[in-house]
């Protein structure tokens, strides 16, 4: 038995052993990091809602499967899910008031597969409105803290599932990345976070924002935590067009084998991004020293066309999320403003009145490169520089085997720092975004602090290489000693 | 090139998006603060570039046509703002005669 203070802070094979061992049941699990989330979760504000319905009832069969001998790796494990994805009969909103009340009728692939698993729901993470933004802070609801220092932003757009995983209120957490929306908060949170290819994971039941980049991955505490929870939910769907037929759990082929040999690309562009703060640099130089003491080659590479990156994505993303955001129009779902006098009128109070400034912001931008006379200019435009990008990285990878870099140019900034300035903000993402833009698997993994504040070590990898990705995390991990700790909140 | 508020008004009403007041100049200046970051993409030759819409291996994959159960309308309509005999209700589209 135990008191349930030294229950949050273990990784996913830690607490697997107590349960097997039968030392704790998934109900303590549980309930030991409720005990958690209601001392803390008042000044961290991870959580937009909670589903003991849910955490009660896994649990109790979690334990029942634990006793039979029929436990997996992720059975009694405590979950919490990013507010875009739908959970049957759990109110999911996308961090938007225009969802307010939204109860989805069916669960997505991804999290049922971890239901199926044997995962333990506490509740509902906070994002950004539609996981457009880098700080949370443009939930519809409020803002997440950072558990690290709370008058810090938790990074963003899954900021409510990193600080979650951070302070210890959820094991693992499911985000959603679409030009860095898992790798950025994690970083900035100091846990794991892991973006796979896209394709690798169902988007069947993801609250659209850029269909051709978002992809549902894992923060976690360590790398195996998320390689873990990675292999349990990837594989083919046939209710997603664009899943890939290869098997999920490959994602595991001989990540445990370490560094030695490996070739890693050190992309010169990235290290001299506008706004790369010093200790940054200063902590993935030292993990790339303790790299290549692991036995890895460092191997200089070019990524040319990266200061055109962040123009190619907010076009295309916004594009994208304009055309997606077109169905909520009050009619099926969510707020309305039903006594407009015409259905003109409706559409566009309930647009008004529900989306956020960030939101509108960007379906203005979209709808704008979309426009008639525009499309070419912009739209085409920028898909083609995607395919510069896209061939700047095939081209490093004939090079190396992974390309290493930090994951955010900056550290944890204050709330309200970046809010009046888009553009700033927008550049949080300049070393995560091209991962998104061409498709490829990257992971964010904590490599030591500046200033007291997470720094995010970030490996990309070629398309289907998320093996490669957290073999060279794990070893990273493994040699550098760098834990992702729960953090004091402070 | 900065925005005209003709355009952000135009545009508002493509995106079926209402405006505030002080909307059309603050989406003006915004927008065009982004674009002017944005307008560096026309530095690059891209003439001979396609495109890129998606970057999946798979192509017009296609099931078994085969029946399946799909939401009851009971579960469509759960989540409706309106609802009426087993439709959609909506604010009236076509002005009277």
């Amino acid at each position: 038995m135990s008191d349930g203070s030294d229950l949050t802070g273990l990784t996913i094979q830690e607490a697997g052993r107590l349960l097997r061992l039968g030392s704790v049941s998934a109900a303590e699990l549980v309930t030991a990091h409720v005990a958690r989330i209601e001392r803390l979760d008042s000044h961290v504000k991870a959580f937009l809602r909670f589903t003991p319905e849910l955490w009660e009832k896994q649990a109790e069969v979690a334990d029942r499967r634990i006793r039979a001998g029929e436990a997996g790796p992720l059975t009694g494990i405590p979950i919490a899910v990013k507010d875009v994805l739908c959970v049957r009969g759990v109110e999911t909103t996308a961090g938007s008031k225009i969802l307010r009340g939204f109860k989805p009728p069916y669960t997505g692939t991804a999290v049922s597969r971890l239901f199926e698993a044997g995962a333990v729901m506490i509740g509902v993470t906070n994002c950004d409105e539609f996981a457009m933004g880098s700080s949370t802070e443009n939930s519809g609801y409020f803002p997440t803290h950072n558990p690290w220092d709370l008058a810090r932003v938790p990074g963003g757009s899954s900021g409510g599932s990193a600080a979650a995983v951070a302070a210890g209120e959820a094991m693992v957490a499911l985000g959603t990345d679409t030009g860095g929306s898992i790798r950025q908060p994690a970083a900035l949170c100091g846990v794991v976070g892991m973006k796979p290819t896209y394709g690798r994971v169902s988007r069947y039941g993801l609250i659209a924002f850029a269909s051709s980049l978002d992809q549902i991955g894992p923060l976690a505490r360590c790398v195996d935590d998320a390689a873990i929870t990675l292999s349990l939910m990837a594989g083919h769907d046939p209710l997603d067009a664009t899943s890939s037929e290869r098997a999920g759990i490959e994602v595991l082929n001989n990540y445990d084998r370490g560094v030695k040999g490996m070739r890693l690309g050190v992309p010169r562009e990235y290290f001299e991004v506008e706004g790369i703060e010093p200790g940054v640099k200063a902590a993935v130089d030292a993990a790339l020293f303790i790299l290549r003491r692991e036995g890895a080659e460092l191997v200089d590479v070019s990524l040319p066309h990266t200061d055109y990156g962040l123009a190619a994505y907010y076009i295309i993303a916004p594009a994208e999320c304009s055309s997606n955001l077109a169905r909520y129009d009050g009619v099926r779902y969510g707020m309305s403003e039903e006594d407009a006098p015409n259905v003109t009128e409706m559409y566009m109070e309930t647009r008004r009145k529900g989306f956020g400034s960030e939101v509108r912001r960007r379906v203005m931008l979209g709808t704008y490169a979309l426009s008639s006379g525009y499309y070419d200019a912009y739209y085409l435009k920028a898909q083609k520089v995607r395919t510069l990008i896209k061939r700047d990285f095939d081209l490093a990878f004939e090079k190396c085997d992974a390309i290493i870099s930090a994951t955010s140019p900056t550290v944890a900034f204050p709330i309200g720092s970046k809010t009046q300035d888009p553009l700033s903000m927008y550049l949080c993402d300049v070393l995560t975004l091209g991962g998104n833009l061409a498709g490829l698997p990257g992971i964010s993994v904590p490599c030591g602090t500046s200033d007291g504040l997470p720094v995010g070590l970030q490996v990309l990898g070629p398309q289907w290489g998320e093996n490669v990705v957290l073999r060279v995390a794990r070893a990273y991990e493994q040699a550098s000693g760098v834990k992702a700790e729960v953090a004091g909140v402070a | 090139m900065p925005l005209s508020k003709d355009v952000v008004r135009h545009v508002a009403m493509l995106a079926r998006l209402g405006l505030e007041p002080g909307d059309e100049e603050f989406y003006a200046e915004q927008l065009s603060g982004i674009l002017t970051h944005i307008d560096r993409l026309q530095k690059l030759d891209t003439e001979s570039i396609p495109p890129t819409a998606q970057v999946v291996e798979v192509a017009n994959p296609l099931r078994e046509d085969v029946p399946r159960p799909g939401l009851s309308q009971e579960d469509a309509l759960a989540n409706a703002p309106a609802a009426a005999d087993g439709f959609f209700r909506v604010p009236s589209i076509q002005e009277e005669a």
